[in-house]
C-alpha cells in the first residue's frame, strides 16, 4: 500500500518517518553495543596479549657482549686479555643510505682511504643482518662525534666495549689464534643465536681461542631500554651484567713463549719447549707470525696481502702444521733401536765418506770420512755411514717401531685446531701407500731422517723429552696442578744413559754443536743437530743460493743432561743447516735458567734485526702500505681473509711443494743420483756468528758422485713419488 | 519582564546535551594534554578554545528561525559547490591534490561543510516535494543530482571517507523522507555487485591497500596495517582501568600514529581503559539519542528530516572512527567528534549540533504555543 503512489500522503510519510527513525536509532544503538563489546573484548579478554605487545614495543632488549675469558700462562699471567675501548659498528640492513652513511662515518672517524675502501668492501660483502666493524679502539672525541649524530645515521651502533688484547702480539699468534665476528656459517651452526650477531661480539677463529671458545665466551648481559617507535632511547630500565667467560690456563710459560718467538728473529721457524717431568708444553712458538691484535680487529686487505705473499708463511703454525724431514735428529732414536735389537754400541763401522748400497753410493756429510765409528761417535759426529751400515742389518721395522715409541708419526691428544702428524715409513706403509716394495735405500734414507720421514717440531720435542726421561711423555697444553702418571717406555736404562751421554758430547768439544753449550757454569745441555736437505744437491748445495732451496736446520736438546728437566726442539726452515737452529735452542734454554743473560743476548740481536718481532711487523706493514698505498685499487679479486686463512691452515700440507719433489730418493734403483740425504753437523768448524743464521755453516753435505750421476740426469724433480702421508 | 525572561531562556537551552558535551570535550582535552607529553600546548588549549568558540556559534545558529534555514538551503549548497570547485582549481594549479582553503585564521575544508549542507538541502527538497511524488522518479533523480555533484567533486580530491559521509547523510535523509523501501533494497543489492567492481577500478592504490590491510592487518605490520595493529595494542593493553593518566606508552613513545587526531580514542583507551571508553560511548549515546528525539518531536517535515540528518551525520563520524580504531573498518581519515584535535571537523559537528538545538527551539516554541 505504501508503495502505491496514489495513496501517499503527508500522514503516511510522517508514519514512515517515525518507523524508519526507530530503525535508524536501533542501528545506532546496535553499533554502540557492538563497539562496547569490541572494547571489552580487546581490553579484557585479550588484555594480556596486547599488554605483552605493548611491552615488546616499548622495551628494547639489547645484548651486552660478555667479556671474554682470559687465556693465562702457567703462572697466571695473561696471554690474552681484554681492554676497554670505544667501537663503532654498522648493521647494513638497518642503514638507509649505505654509501652516504659510510662516507660520513669515515669523515667523522677520520678513516684513511685504505680503511675506507676496506670498509666499503666489507659492507658490500656482509650478510646484512650481521654487524660490520667500522672502527674499534678509537678515542673519545671521535667516538663522541659519531654518537651525537646517531639519530641521523640509521644502522650505526656505537658501543663502549672490550676488545681482545694480546700483550705479546705476534709471539702468541699461532698458539692462541685470534677472534673475529661470527660468520654466517657460525651463526647458522648455533641456531641463529642473537648473541653471535650482536655488535662487538667475537668468537674464537683459530688456535686456543677457537678450541676453548665456549669456555671463554661467557654469558651476555642484557640492557632493557625504553625506546620510541623511531628507536630513540628514552631511558634505561634495567641492566643485567654479563657473566665473563672462564679463563683458560695453559701450560705455556708466557715470557719463555715470547722469548722463543723473538729469538727466531728474521728466520722462519718454530721452537717447542717441554717439561720433561710432566709433558707440559712451555713454549710453542712459530715465526714469523701475524699480530692477533690486528686480526681480531678485522684485518685490512693490505695487511692480509702482505702476510699471504710472504714466503716465510706467517699464516702457518709451523709447530703443528710444519712437516719437515727431521734429518739427523732421529739418530739417537735410531741408536736406541739398534741397541734394543742387540747391537753392541761399541761395534764400529768404517766411514770412508760414503757407502755403496746396491748400485748407488750414499755419502756421509763428511766427505773425508770419520774413520772407525761406534754409536757414540756416530751420534756426536753425526756420522751417516754408521747408520747406513747398521740400519741395513737391523731393518726398518725395528727403527720404525722405536720412532713411534718416541712419538714420531703420532697425533697427540692436545686441544689444538689441527695437527699434521707426518710419516714414520716402514715396508707395510710403503706398500699401502705406493704399492711398491720397500727397498734397502729407503731404509738408508730413513735412518738419517730423510726420504719419507716427516715430523713436526712438536714431535721432535716429544722425542727429545722421551729420550731425556725414558718415559712415555705426552704433551700437555692445559695446566693441571697434579703431575700425570707417566709410564716408562720400557727402554733399558743403560741404553738411555749411553745415548744421553753421546748427546751431551754433541755439545762438547768433540761434537757437531760445540757452540750450543749453555753459557752457564753448572748446567750441561745434551742435544742433537739435524740438517735436512730440501732439494737435490744438483739444484742447490743447500747452504747458499735461493732461500727456498736451503737446507732446514734442526736441533733437539734437553737440560740438564744428567737430570733432564727441559726438552726443546728448534726447526729453522731453510736455515742452511743445523747451525741456524742450535743457537736459538741454546739461548732459549739459557732463558729457562738465567733469563737476564738470555735477554741481554736477545736485545743485542734485536738491535741488529731492527727491533722486536712486533716492531718489525709494524714497520713492514707501514712499508707495505707506503708501497702499495692508496694505489692498491687493484686489490685483485682477493678472497675474504678469513676464508683464505682457513684454507691456508686446514689442509695439513707438509711444506713448500718444491721440498717434497727433490727430497725424496728416486724410486728406481737404477737412478744413480741420489739427493744425498746427508745431515751435516756443521759443528766442528763453525765460524761463529750464530746470530746471522743464514750464514754458511762450514760442513757440507756430500754431493752426488759425478760418476754415479752420469747415466741419468742428475735431478729428477718430476719422477719421485710424493712422500706424502702427511694427511692426518 | 526581560529580567524574568533571562532565566527562562537559559532554562530552555538543552543542558542535558550541552553538559555531557562539555564533559566530553574536557575529557578530550585531558587526553590531548597527555598526548602532548603533559602540556596544554599545542593541542589541549586550542581544543577547548575552539569548542567554546564553536559552541557560541552553535547557540547563535540555534536562534535562527526555520524559515531562514529553508531560505538558506539552496544558496548555501550553491556556495559549497563553488568552494569545492575552487579547491579543485587551486589543487590543479598547485600541481597536487588539495582539500582546504586557507582563510588566514583557519583552514577550511569545504568538503567537511558539505556534510551538513547536503542534509540541509535534501531536507529542504523533500519538504517541498508533494507527497504524491515521493515514490516517483521526481522524488529520486533531483536528490541524486544534488548528491552526485558534491560527491563527484570530493572523490576528485580524492577523499573517499568524506564522499562516503556525504552519501551516507544523503541516503539517510532520503530513507527517512519515505522513499519506497524496495528502492533501498534494490540499491543495496546493486551496491553489492558494483562495490567489488568499483574497488578495482575507481579506488586509488592507497585506498585499496587500506581496505586489504584492514582485512588482514598482520600482513603488513610495518606498513598500512601498522595503524590498526598499534591501535588495537593501545586499546587492548589499557585493560579495564587503563595505565593511568600520562602513562600511555603507545602514544608517548610514538608507536600509535595520529595519536591526537584520528586515533585519539586509542590514546584515551590506553590511559583510561575500558571505563574511559564506555564513558565516551555513553556521551555519544546521549547526544545521538537526544538528536533523534528532537527529530521525532519536530513539527514540520523539514525540521524532522533536518534534525535526523544532522544526527546521522554526527553518528557517521563517530561510528566510522570508532570502528576503524577498534579494527572493524579500514583506515579512513575521519576524526572522532569532540575529542580529536582539528578545526574543520569540529566546525562541521558544531554546525550539526547548533542545527539540532535550533530544531529543539522550534519544537519548544510550537509546543509552548499549543
Amino acid at each position: 500500500m505504501l508503495d502505491d503512489k496514489r495513496h501517499v500522503s503527508q500522514a503516511t510519510l510522517h508514519n514512515s518517518f517515525d518507523r524508519r527513525s526507530i530503525f535508524i536509532g536501533s542501528v545506532q544503538g546496535g553499533v554502540g553495543v557492538l563497539l562496547a563489546g569490541r572494547l571489552a573484548y580487546l581490553a579484557v579478554a585479550e588484555n594480556e596479549k596486547y599488554e605483552l605487545e605493548a611491552e615488546s614495543n616499548r622495551v628494547n632488549l639489547s645484548l651486552i657482549p660478555p667479556r671474554r675469558g682470559w687465556i693465562l700462562d702457567r703462572k697466571g699471567r695473561p696471554l690474552a686479555s681484554n681492554r676497554a675501548d670505544f667501537r663503532v659498528d654498522v648493521v647494513p640492513d638497518r642503514m638507509s643510505e649505505d654509501a652516504a652513511t659510510i662516507t660520513q662515518l669515515a669523515d667523522l672517524l677520520q678513516l684513511s682511504a685504505v680503511e675506507l675502501r676496506d670498509l666499503q668492501k666489507k659492507v658490500k660483502k656482509s650478510q646484512g643482518f650481521a654487524p660490520v666493524e667500522v672502527a674499534s679502539g678509537i678515542d673519545w672525541d671521535r667516538f663522541a662525534a659519531v654518537s651525537v649524530r646517531l639519530p641521523d645515521l640509521p644502522g650505526v651502533v656505537t658501543q663502549r666495549g672490550y676488545s681482545r688484547y694480546y700483550p705479546t702480539g705476534p709471539s702468541v699468534g699461532h698458539l692462541l689464534g685470534y677472534v673475529g665476528t661470527a660468520s654466517r656459517e657460525d651463526w647458522l651452526k648455533e641456531d641463529k643465536a642473537p648473541l653471535l650477531i650482536t655488535p662487538g661480539f667475537k668468537i674464537g677463529k683459530d688456535g686456543m681461542e677457537k678450541q676453548f671458545d665456549l669456555e671463554l665466551r661467557g654469558y651476555p648481559g642484557a640492557r632493557r631500554v625504553e625506546v620510541t617507535a623511531r628507536g630513540r632511547i628514552v631511558r634505561d630500565l634495567e641492566t643485567r651484567d654479563d657473566v665473563p667467560g672462564d679463563s683458560v690456563r695453559l701450560t705455556i710459560d708466557g715470557p719463555l713463549q715470547d722469548y722463543a718467538a723473538r729469538r727466531i728473529g728474521l728466520e722462519s721457524g718454530a721452537v717447542v719447549v717441554m717439561d720433561c717431568r710432566n709433558g707440559d708444553i712451555l713454549a710453542a712458538s712459530s715465526m714469523p707470525s701475524f699480530d692477533p691484535n690486528s686480526f681480531s680487529d678485522g684485518i685490512g686487505s693490505i695487511e692480509w696481502k702482505m702476510l699471504r705473499e710472504d714466503d716465510h708463511v706467517p699464516l702457518r703454525n709451523k709447530v703443528l702444521r710444519g712437516l719437515y724431514p727431521p734429518g739427523s735428529t732421529v739418530k739417537p732414536m735410531v741408536g736406541l733401536a739398534f741397541m734394543e735389537a742387540g747391537l753392541d754400541p761399541e761395534e764400529t763401522a768404517f766411514c770412508g765418506g760414503g757407502l755403496r748400497v746396491g748400485s748407488r753410493v750414499f755419502h756421509c756429510w763428511n766427505r773425508r770420512g770419520h774413520g772407525h765409528v761406534n754409536l757414540a761417535k756416530a751420534i756426536y759426529q753425526s756420522c751417516d755411514v754408521y747408520f747406513y751400515h747398521f740400519a741395513q742389518k737391523i731393518g726398518m721395522d725395528r727403527i720404525a717401531t722405536m720412532a713411534r715409541r718416541l712419538g714420531l708419526g703420532e697425533e697427540y691428544d692436545i686441544p689444538v685446531v689441527g695437527q699434521s702428524y707426518g710419516t714414520v715409513p716402514d715396508p707395510a706403509w710403503k706398500k699401502r701407500k705406493y704399492d711398491r716394495d720397500w727397498e734397502t735405500f729407503d731404509t738408508v734414507n730413513a735412518t738419517i731422517g730423510q726420504g719419507y720421514v716427516l715430523a713436526n717440531p712438536l714431535q721432535q720435542a716429544v722425542m727429545a723429552a722421551r729420550i731425556a726421561s725414558g718415559r712415555n711423555i705426552m704433551p700437555r697444553l692445559l695446566y693441571k696442578n697434579q703431575a700425570p702418571k707417566i709410564a716408562s717406555l720400557g727402554l733399558a736404562p743403560d741404553h738411555l744413559a749411553y745415548v744421553r751421554q753421546a748427546m751431551a758430547d754433541v755439545v762438547s768439544g768433540i761434537g757437531t754443536a760445540r757452540r750450543a753449550a749453555l753459557p752457564l757454569e753448572d748446567i750441561r745441555l745434551a742435544g742433537k743437530t739435524g740438517t735436512a736437505q730440501v732439494v737435490s744437491l744438483s739444484v742447490s748445495g743447500g747452504k747458499t743460493g735461493p732461500w727456498k732451496y736451503r737446507d732446514h736446520g734442526h736441533f733437539i736438546c734437553f737440560a740438564p743432561f744428567d737430570n733432564p728437566r727441559y726438552a726443546c726442539a728448534v726447526t729453522i726452515e731453510h736455515g742452511g743447516g743445523s747451525g741456524s737452529a742450535y743457537p736459538v735452542a741454546r739461548d732459549v734454554m739459557t732463558f729457562l735458567f738465567d733469563s737476564t743473560k738470555a735477554l741481554e743476548k736477545l736485545h743485542d740481536l734485536e738491535r741488529a734485526w731492527g727491533g722486536t718481532a712486533q716492531q718489525r711487523l709494524d714497520a713492514k706493514y707501514s712499508a707495505t702500505v707506503a708501497e702499495v698505498g692508496d694505489g692498491a685499487q687493484e686489490t685483485e679479486g682477493e678472497e675474504e681473509p678469513e676464508e683464505v686463512l682457513e684454507q691456508e691452515t686446514a689442509p695439513p700440507e707438509p711444506t713448500a711443494p718444491i721440498v717434497e719433489e727433490a727430497r725424496t730418493p728416486p724410486p728406481e734403483p737404477e737412478t744413480p743420483t741420489l739427493p744425498d740425504p746427508a745431515s751435516p753437523a756443521p759443528g766442528a768448524t763453525i765460524t761463529g756468528n750464530e746470530g746471522a743464521v743464514g750464514s754458511d755453516p762450514p760442513a757440507v753435505p756430500a754431493p752426488a758422485d759425478p760418476a754415479q750421476a752420469a747415466p741419468s740426469p742428475p735431478s729428477q724433480p718430476s719422477q719421485p713419488p710424493q712422500p706424502g702421508a702427511a694427511t692426518p | 519582564m526581560r529580567m524574568s525572561f533571562v532565566p527562562a531562556t537559559i532554562a530552555r537551552e538543552p543542558w542535558k546535551v550541552i553538559l555531557p558535551l562539555v564533559a566530553l570535550v574536557l575529557f578530550g582535552a585531558a587526553v590531548l594534554y597527555s598526548a602532548s607529553g603533559g602540556s596544554m600546548q599545542p593541542y589541549a588549549a586550542s581544543h577547548v578554545i575552539r569548542f567554546l568558540v564553536f559552541l557560541v556559534m552553535a547557540l547563535v545558529i540555534s536562534r535562527l528561525p526555520e524559515d531562514l534555514f529553508k531560505w538558506l538551503a539552496y544558496p548555501a549548497y550553491g556556495a559549497m559547490i563553488v568552494l569545492l570547485i575552487l579547491v579543485e582549481l587551486l589543487g590543479a594549479m598547485g600541481g597536487g591534490s588539495q582539500r582546504w582553503l586557507n582563510l588566514g585564521f583557519m583552514t577550511l575544508q569545504p568538503s567537511e561543510l558539505m556534510k551538513p549542507t547536503i542534509v540541509l538541502v535534501l531536507a529542504s527538497f523533500y519538504s517541498t516535494l508533494p507527497a504524491s511524488m515521493i515514490a516517483s522518479w521526481r522524488g529520486l533523480l533531483p536528490a541524486f543530482g544534488l548528491m552526485g555533484l558534491p560527491v563527484g567533486l570530493v572523490i576528485l580530491q580524492p577523499d573517499l571517507g568524506t564522499s562516503l559521509a556525504i552519501c551516507f547523510g544523503g541516503f539517510v535523509v532520503m530513507f527517512l523522507a519515505g522513499l519506497p523501501l524496495r528502492w533501498f533494497i534494490g540499491a543495496g543489492a546493486a551496491a553489492a555487485v558494483i562495490a567489488p567492481i568499483a574497488f578495482f577500478t575507481l579506488l586509488h592504490d592507497y585506498q585499496r591497500r587500506r581496505v586489504t590491510t584492514f582485512l588482514d592487518p598482520e600482513s603488513d605490520p610495518l606498513g598500512a596495517g601498522y595503524h590498526i595493529t598499534q591501535s588495537k595494542i593501545a586499546i587492548g593493553s589499557g585493560g579495564l582501568f587503563g595505565k593511568g593518566f600520562g602513562n600511555g606508552s603507545q602514544s608517548h613513545l610514538e608507536y600509535l600514529p595520529e595519536a591526537h587526531t584520528d586515533f585519539v580514542f586509542a590514546t584515551m583507551a590506553e590511559e583510561w581503559g575500558l571505563i574511559g571508553g564506555l564513558f565516551v560511548l555513553l556521551v555519544f549515546a546521549i547526544v545521538l539519542r537526544w538528536g533523534l528525539v528532537v527529530a521525532r518531536n519536530a513539527k514540520s517535515r523539514f525540521a524532522r528530516l533536518l534534525a535526523a540528518g544532522m544526527t546521522v551525520t554526527i553518528f557517521f563520524y563517530i561510528a566510522v572512527n570508532l570502528m576503524m580504531v577498534v579494527g572493524f573498518a579500514p583506515v579512513v581519515g575521519i576524526p572522532l567528534p569532540f575529542m580529536s584535535h582539528g578545526g574543520s571537523s569540529m566546525l562541521t559537528i558544531m554546525i550539526c549540533v547548533g542545527t539540532l538545538m535550533a530544531v529543539n527551539r522550534w519544537n519548544q516554541r510550537s509546543s509552548s504555543f499549543t
